[in-house]
């Protein structure tokens, strides 16, 4: 039987020696072919008796699995090999950029107040929208500001030719009148109305260009009004967004009489980092009041039942504050350079 | 209104520093601006006479000074132009400490010098750099300039709210720092002057509505030329007046201690007597700051005989001013009803002093003590004999008494507040009240005009009680959801889509310049602003695309080579039908614009302009899955052969084109941009998905190659093969499109994928053939189509 073994051996070293699939398959036909010499010990088998034909035949049998199993995992190491080739042939420098790369995003006041949206809207605030060209009626009367009121000097505004009664709107305040007045028709009646909690942001124009003031610029009204709507519950809401909205607890809020025709009491909200470049210095960021009885009443609440409050942040002065930025103009002058920093 | 520390200190005087009280002040809602001590901190200077003065032998510009500043003589070297002998000065003896100095005994240029002559600069009263500070003659030698120009004080700036009129003086302030600390208020006694002679000016008040009350006398014989006294100079200078003469002095003054307007006419100089009337439209008037105003009839004025002669409560006229040879005054305090003043200042483009406080409210009260008070001053500074008072009244504001609930007070400022509370700090107000069942009662003061309904009364609570105190809360509510419709996004939605595609979301202003709104818009009649802040901003854009073409203008400067931009705005038009304000359409618009490479230059693709059809599909992208249709168009910004206008559901939404050649040339932009302008609202609507089965039967793809003639255009070959499609059609996609080499001049070549499917059964290959043929067919009929080979 040392033939056969030896035979086990020699193909194995064939199998080994061919280099790919078609010397390999010519190895094969030595052992495995038509006459291979494994066949042909096969076809040997039918001269011998019963016996040794039974016991020949299983020793070549054995042998031929070992030869096929030879063979097969020759097989799979030549498909192995020939795949590890294609795959190093592939491989690419990695480190090379992605084509064609998206690089836009959006204006940092849009960011604030997407942020300021998703802040409010987390405690149940509608955003509400209105006319930039407003009625002076919206803009200034029904907000407890009839002509001539000395507060009207506080804003300069800029009007359109060839109408007296119209203007650029000078805040995001004349929405709240139109809010209220749409609530009103909408839920009017003795029974009472839902609250109304919506934020207001927009463009508002102003005469006024330097470093720090910009001729158009944003603002985003807030107004809750309900039946216990109460200036701590104004504080409370406003000291909260402030904090979520710089992401810290290291932010003093503070809360300073002042007036506004259409809030009393007002307040102008400064605040002071306790950290950073601008550490402990007041910032005035957003004045704010209870909703004036005359206000409410324009808009046909009865303000004996319902108070509320009302506020009014500058976005740009925000945005500013959140990035350190330092100069107003650079939001509206399009640099892409510039812009492109907040994507 | 800006004030010394020490006057109002001179009237109530809290045991607290200077920082304290600013504090305090601000808290209070008298928001304190600018806080600056009078002088810088310093010592060691004091009042000198330079005795005698030297060149100095090794400098031109030096001078030798001997100097007496109250001890042995000293020498001083000086290098200011205006030292001369006989001067009083002030002088930084060795061992003073200025600003950035000390001083040491020193050799300059080889000459002793024991100290150092100051300017003002150097004390830091102001920014006077070009010589000494010249003092007056009677200095005394060797007091300590601090004391004699009373310089350990500081200016208060406070920013006053429009509500707080009765803060234009110091008593006013006085009265408010003494209810916020408890401090005693001690204002200046002013005794009625005796009476000496019986002269009186006859005043008519023909109009009440203008003029509430009137009051004023005669003072014979005063030196107009009086010298003002320094303590009335110094209090008005820190006050931020100029002194110009001592009667407009005292009258100033009494203004801003009692805020108290008042007015000084030169009596001899009034013809007959005043009468206090509405204008007559047409007459003129030529104001103290010179300027000639033609007045209207709701201007108020104080007429004589001879015509108009002052702005009733704003500015006096020139004709009947006090001059230095005035001897004779008549002194006038009024009330001037606040809706009587208010606005016509501002008309006319100025402002006064009396304007300001008299359109918010002046104490109706005290025009007598006005009188009194700038007669006292007259008496004591510039002599005379003075006349009787005249006091005249019509009709006054209203002071009704204000009900406060106390459980009003805590449902608005979310704070319990006791009776006694209440009662405290309305004693501490000065207000007056009574007691009715539960509620005060409370009787507004002449000099508050801001106290008017209950709510007014609850500010004062807050105030007093100090905003700082009232409880931040995070408030409750009722947990309801929030509507959420899914057939609707928000415009942030668009905003992150256009990012997303390598745009940069830019804000423009909403005015532009005239030639804009011509040019990209071809809009002749812009919405016009009356008071543009610059030409170049003086119409409101009716498209965004202005802007956004001069963003590429100027990044184009700035060596940028590429640039995508968009922005979400408002756009104005006149409009007679449109709401919400009549006559102004206010569409919200997106407009994209694409300039340079369609990608950043790089190794990965190859380099290439952006063109109509990748802009066209960031429309697409934007309107997915909803599919507009795209029409050739003219818009008057962009190429006619490549703009297109954009119908949703029927409706054109917008434009998308390449800039006009013209336009790329008159804003040197180099190459043309491609860009596109959409409604936002329509954009904002989406449809509402809804399943439907997909077949489980195969598909069978065919492909077809049509020759059209070159002018057909896609879409309508598209929709037409739609329209016609039999029913196992699921979908015909446009795959290739060529012109050229192999096929006519006249001609191209439109390749579709035809794919075919039916629900219920495999389909038959006569089924399919059939379809196609059909859709062959229909294209021949409709649009001339042949079957390429």
């Amino acid at each position: 039987m040392s033939d056969l073994e030896a035979l086990v051996s020699q193909a194995e070293s064939d199998f080994s020696a061919a280099a790919d699939a078609a010397s390999l398959e010519q190895a094969k036909a030595r052992y495995l072919g038509k006459s291979g010499s494994l066949t042909e010990q096969l076809k040997g088998l039918g001269k011998l008796d019963p016996e040794a034909r039974k016991e020949a035949g299983a020793a070549i049998n054995v042998v031929k699995q070992k030869v096929e199993a030879a063979l097969e995992a020759r097989r799979e190491a030549l498909r192995r090999a020939a795949l590890e080739a294609r795959l190093a042939e592939e491989a690419l420098d990695v480190t090379l950029p992605g084509r064609g790369q998206l690089r836009g995003g959006l204006h940092p006041v849009s960011r604030t107040l997407e942020r300021i949206e998703l802040l409010f809207r987390g405690i149940g605030f509608d955003v509400a929208d209105g006319p930039e060209i407003e009625t002076d009626f919206h803009n200034f009367t029904a907000l407890n500001t009839p002509e001539n009121h000395p507060a009207r000097s506080m804003h300069d505004t800029f009007y359109l030719e060839g109408a007296s009664d119209v203007m650029l709107r000078t805040h995001t305040s004349p929405i709240q009148v139109r809010y209220m007045q749409a609530h009103v028709a909408r839920h009017g009646g003795a029974d009472g109305m839902p609250e109304i909690r919506i934020i207001a942001p927009g463009r508002v124009y102003r005469v006024d260009s330097d470093a720090t003031h910009s001729p158009m610029f944003h603002q985003v009204e807030g107004l809750w009004v309900g039946e216990s709507v109460s200036f701590a519950d104004l504080k409370g809401v406003v000291s909260d967004f402030l904090h979520r909205f710089f992401e810290t607890d290291q932010l003093d809020v503070r809360f300073r009489p002042s007036f506004f025709p259409f809030t009393e009491p007002s307040a102008e909200i400064d605040v002071a980092f306790m950290s950073g470049p601008l550490a402990g210095r007041w910032l005035e960021i957003a004045g704010c009041g209870m909703v004036h009885p005359n206000v409410l009443g324009h808009c046909g609440i009865d303000a004996e039942r319902y108070t509320g409050f009302a506020f009014g942040f500058g976005p740009d002065r925000l945005t500013m504050l959140r990035y350190g930025i330092n100069d107003l103009r650079l939001f509206y002058d399009g640099d892409v350079r510039f812009l492109s920093q907040f994507s | 209104m800006q004030f010394s520390e020490k006057w109002l200190r001179s009237f109530v005087d809290p045991a607290i520093d200077t920082a304290a009280l600013s504090h305090l002040l601000t808290m209070a809602g008298l928001e304190v601006e600018e806080l600056e001590p009078a002088a810088a901190a310093f010592n060691g200077v004091v009042v000198a006479e330079v005795l005698a003065v030297a060149p100095h032998p090794d400098a031109d510009r030096l001078r030798v000074c001997q100097v007496n500043a109250g001890g042995e003589p000293l020498q001083i070297v000086c290098g200011a132009p205006n030292v001369a002998a006989g001067m009083k000065v002030p002088c930084a003896t060795v061992g003073a400490k200025l600003p950035g100095i000390d001083i040491k005994r020193a050799k300059l240029r080889g000459v002793e010098s024991s100290g150092m002559l100051c300017s003002a600069r150097e004390l830091g009263i102001s920014d006077e750099a070009s010589g000494l500070l010249a003092l007056p003659a009677d200095a005394p030698v060797g007091t300590s300039i601090r004391d004699y120009l009373d310089l350990d004080d500081s200016v208060f700036v406070i920013k006053l709210t429009p509500n707080r009129a009765d803060c234009f003086g110091m008593t006013g302030i006085a009265r408010e720092v003494s209810a916020l600390t408890g401090a005693p208020v001690c204002l200046p006694e002013v005794k009625a002057a005796p009476v000496s002679i019986a002269d009186r000016l006859t005043v008519n008040i023909a109009d009440a509505d203008l003029c509430g009350r009137f009051s004023g006398r005669v003072i014979r014989n005063v030196n107009a030329r009086a010298a003002t006294p320094d303590w009335m100079k110094r209090r008005l200078e820190r006050a931020g007046m100029r002194s110009l003469s001592v009667l407009v002095d005292i009258s100033n003054y009494v203004m801003l201690e009692m805020n108290r307007p008042n007015h000084v006419f030169d009596l001899d100089r009034v013809q007959g007597g005043l009468t206090v009337r509405w204008a007559q439209p047409g007459e003129t008037l030529k104001l103290l700051n010179d300027q000639t105003i033609e007045l209207t009839a709701d201007c108020g004025v104080i007429a004589d005989d001879a015509g108009v002669e002052s702005f009733a409560g704003i500015m006096g006229g020139a004709s009947t001013s006090c001059t230095d040879d005035t001897r004779n005054v008549y002194v006038e305090a009024a009330f001037w009803h606040p809706d009587a003043i208010q606005g016509r200042a501002r008309r006319y483009a100025f402002s006064s002093e009396a304007a300001h406080r008299f359109e918010r409210g002046v104490d109706f009260a005290d025009t007598v003590a006005g009188v009194e008070r700038v007669t006292q001053l007259i008496l004591e500074l510039c002599g005379g004999e003075a006349g009787p008072v005249d006091d005249q009244t019509t009709q006054l504001p209203a002071r009704t008494p204000v009900r406060l609930r106390p459980a009003r007070a805590t449902r608005v400022l979310g704070v319990k507040f006791s009776d006694d509370q209440i009662a405290t700090l309305l004693g501490r107000l000065g207000l007056a009240f009574e007691r009715d069942g539960g509620d005060f009662v409370v009787q507004p003061p002449s000099w508050r005009f801001d106290i008017e309904i209950e709510v007014d009364l609850i500010e004062e609570l807050a105030r007093l009680h100090g905003y700082d105190n009232i409880p931040t809360v995070p408030p409750t509510g009722r947990l309801a959801m929030p509507e959420l419709p899914e057939a609707r996004r928000g415009a942030f939605a668009l905003r992150h889509l256009l990012a997303g595609r390598d745009y940069q979301e830019v804000i423009n202003f909403a005015f532009v310049e005239k030639a804009w709104e011509h040019d990209f818009a071809g809009n002749n009649a812009p919405v016009v602003l009356a008071n543009p802040i610059a030409s170049q901003m003086s119409v409101m854009r009716s498209s965004l695309i202005g802007g956004l073409v001069d963003n590429v203008a100027t990044n184009r400067r700035r060596q940028i080579d590429r640039v995508r931009v968009f922005e979400i705005g408002r756009c104005f038009a006149n409009d007679a039908d449109a709401r919400p304000v009549a006559g102004y359409a206010q569409t919200l618009r997106i407009a994209a614009l694409a300039w340079g490479g369609v990608h950043t230059e790089q190794w990965g693709s190859p380099t290439r302009a952006v063109d109509f059809f990748d802009v066209k599909a960031d429309v697409e992208a934007l309107l997915w899955p909803r599919q507009a249709t795209f029409a050739v168009a003219v818009h008057p910004a962009l190429h006619p052969g490549r703009s297109a206008s954009i119908r949703l559901d029927g409706a054109v939404i917008g434009h998308i084109g390449e800039l006009h050649p013209e336009l790329v040339q008159r804003y040197e932009l180099g190459s043309a941009p491609v860009l596109f302008e959409l409604d936002v609202e329509p954009l904002l609507d989406r449809t509402m998905p809804s399943h439907r089965t997909q077949s489980r039967q195969p598909s069978v793809r065919r492909d077809i190659a049509l020759l059209l003639p070159r002018a057909t255009s896609a879409q309508a070959v598209m929709d037409g093969l739609k329209a016609k499609a039999p029913a196992i059609v699921q979908d015909i996609a446009l795959f290739d499109l060529y012109q050229g080499k192999g096929i006519a001049e006249s001609e191209k070549s439109f390749a579709f994928r035809i794919l075919m499917q039916d629900t219920e059964r495999t389909l038959a290959d006569a089924e399919v053939d059939a379809a196609v043929q059909e859709l062959v067919n229909h294209a021949q009929r409709e649009f001339g189509a042949r079957l390429r080979a």
